[in-house]
């Protein structure tokens, strides 16, 4: 039980992950496909946001009254820092996707992947 | 002066990319000779790096003066300038092809397109430089934002392609980032030389986080590199994209991925732990052999030039795959000599069909005869020593490539990858031997045997689009046959320092 409760952060993440997974794969409109790969991005920022944490510490802002020396005072600042790269990365990703999107559906009509797919081979 | 070298070809492409976008305002002839020089610059710096590397050894270069793990490097050894030097060169000789592609399939799109192409250079140039895997990881990302735009403007249906292949590669590059934070979580590192220094410390037995952490990111990689299962998003990609855009991601895209392989493997890993420890060379060993074969037996299936040479990409990248599982010097010479070997062919095809192209309107293979032959004679020229090399016949570079991998094998007892090698060099040679015998042998439709349009000396080379197309694909061409015959040379100097420890 404790397994569970203990890492209650880390199930979450998840079962975020596979909801995600989910939509990529199974999903047929493509918009939802990328709400999906939105959602997988998204729990891996919060993986390695979870992995900074620590019980007992505070933000990682220098104070007097904890000694920088005791680095158990503070929780680990870079992870954050790295995500906020990964999260500039995932919002550029998700303009050129919509970018795709709008051209693909310019063209066809449909956002539909099984219907596109009949429609490449068409062509 | 050559300490801040490396960080000048980033700096360079970045530039270039910015700049070039402002020339639409006024200025569009610009943007061409704009990149040229751009990549005339970085291939200089390449090649001035490379030439010191091979004589005074590897060196590394320190932002903000900030020293690893805690600082972000640049690492200058002998296989980052290897790899640097080969794919400027031919992105080089691409941009410089480019010109009169362009303006046919682009029109008003031109100057973006550069600036794009810019961007990928600057990412995958990044990929090879970096010392650090989370500034590996933005590079990834800025390249393959980069050949997601490039793919997108080609014809109808590119657009479909390059999503697919977004969302596939978002996802390889997220596994990456989630292998990445179990990596970081364990280690506390970021830097490669410093994993590579603690990695071996940890207890692997009581630890399976590394491996989750090897696994996840070797998946990751794998899609991007296109490995047989992950490779779905290559073909449409590879085939509808623009002329320039094929020649340009398939022949150093799929490379610059094989390289962060290597270097996560061998170099951070190790070779001990990837090939003993977790049996990862065995899985990656026998995926490469299945697409070796699959990649093969499609592109004789196909009827369109450029997605026959699309198969045949996954085919070549399963022979860098294969050379990697081998986890043996014999075979990480023959996968680094295959990732320079196949550049050079895949963009000399790629020039070919684009060639094609721009001068017959289409690359369908069923449609060639011997008329092409007469009238574009250097550029079939061409085409046939590069699928020569590609099939593997000496003195061209791709026997010998092949001839290590062979070895490798052999040094392994690994009998059924030996076949596969020789199996799929026969399959080669049946999808090449087919388009070169419709190229030399057949008579044009409507022409009687032996009145055809090869007697008439007056259409001869009349079909040959400008020179600034004809003599990129012959540079490629030759340079096949000088890689090839130099080759010991090539291994001798500039592969073997490169070997990984304990290799």
């Amino acid at each position: 039980m404790s397994f569970f409760l203990g890492h209650y952060a880390y199930w979450f993440i998840i079962g975020l992950l596979l909801i995600g997974f989910y939509a990529i794969i199974f999903k047929r409109n493509l918009v939802k496909q990328v709400i999906g790969l939105s959602i997988f991005q998204t729990s891996i920022i919060l993986f390695w946001v979870a992995s900074a944490v620590k019980w007992n510490a505070t933000v990682p802002i220098y104070d007097p009254a904890f000694p920088l020396e005791e680095t158990a005072n503070y929780i680990n600042p870079l992870p954050h820092t790295l995500m906020l790269t990964a999260i500039v990365v995932g919002v550029a990703t998700l303009g050129v996707a919509f970018a795709l999107l709008i051209t693909i559906y310019k063209h066809y009509k449909t956002l539909d992947e099984e219907e596109l797919i009949k429609e490449m081979k068409r062509w | 002066m050559v300490e801040n070298a490396p960080v000048l070809i980033p700096v360079i492409y970045l530039a270039a990319c910015l700049l070039i976008g402002l020339t639409r305002l006024r200025y569009r002839w610009l943007a061409y000779p704009m990149a040229l020089a751009a990549n005339v610059l970085a291939s200089a710096t390449a090649l001035g790096i490379l030439y010191h590397v091979t004589r005074y050894g590897s060196f590394n270069y320190y932002f903000g003066g900030w020293i690893p793990p805690i600082g972000i490097e640049y690492v200058i050894d002998p296989l980052s300038a290897f790899v640097l030097t080969v794919i400027n060169i031919v992105a080089g000789l691409v941009l410089y092809h480019s010109l009169n592609v362009n303006r046919l399939e682009l029109g008003r799109k031109v100057v973006p397109y550069y600036s794009v192409a810019m961007l990928l250079m600057l990412g995958l140039n990044g990929i090879v430089l970096t010392g650090d895997f989370f500034n590996l990881f933005v590079f990834l990302e800025i390249s393959s934002l980069a050949s997601y735009g490039l793919i997108a403007v080609g014809e109808r249906g590119s657009a479909f392609a390059a999503f697919r292949y977004l969302i596939l590669g978002t996802v390889g590059a997220s596994f990456y980032l989630l292998g990445l934070g179990f990596l970081h979580l364990n280690t506390g590192s970021l830097n490669m030389a410093d994993l590579a220094a603690i990695i071996p410390n940890l207890e692997f037995g009581k630890d399976p986080a590394i491996v989750i952490a090897l696994v996840m990111m070797t998946v990751g990689i794998c899609i991007k590199m296109a490995i047989f299962p992950l490779h779905g998003w290559l073909p449409d990609a590879y085939t509808l994209a623009p002329s320039t855009s094929s020649a340009l991601i398939a022949p150093i895209g799929t490379k610059v991925a094989s390289y962060i392989l290597i270097r996560t493997l061998f170099f951070v890993y190790g070779v001990d732990l990837v090939s003993e420890g977790i049996p990862v060379t065995t899985i990656l060993g026998w995926l490469s052999a299945i697409g070796i074969i699959y990649g093969s037996i499609l592109a004789i299936a196909q009827s369109e030039l450029k997605r026959m040479l699309a198969y045949s990409s996954i085919a070549q990248i399963g022979y860098i795959g294969l050379g990697i599982s081998m986890a043996n010097p014999l075979g990480f010479i023959g996968a680094v000599l295959h990732v320079l070997n196949h550049a050079f062919m895949k963009a000399c095809l790629f020039l070919v069909a684009a060639n094609l192209r721009t001068q017959m309107g289409h690359s369908d293979i069923s449609r060639f005869d011997d008329s092409y032959r007469v009238k574009m004679p250097w550029t079939m020229a061409a085409f046939t020593t590069a699928a020569i090399s590609m099939v593997g016949l000496p003195p061209l570079a791709g026997f010998f490539s092949k001839w290590y991998l062979a070895l490798a094998t052999i040094e392994n007892s690994q009998w059924v990858f030996l076949a596969v090698i020789l199996i799929s060099s026969l399959l080669n040679a049946v999808y090449f031997f087919r388009v070169i015998e419709k190229v030399y042998m057949k008579s044009p439709s409507g022409v009687a045997d032996g009145a055809g349009a090869g007697n008439d000396p007056a259409q001869f080379g009349s079909g040959e689009p400008t020179s600034s197309m004809v003599i990129p694909v012959l540079v490629f061409a030759a340079a096949l046959l000088l890689i090839g015959i130099f080759n010991a040379l090539i291994v001798t100097t500039l592969i073997q320092p490169m070997m990984p420890p304990g290799m």
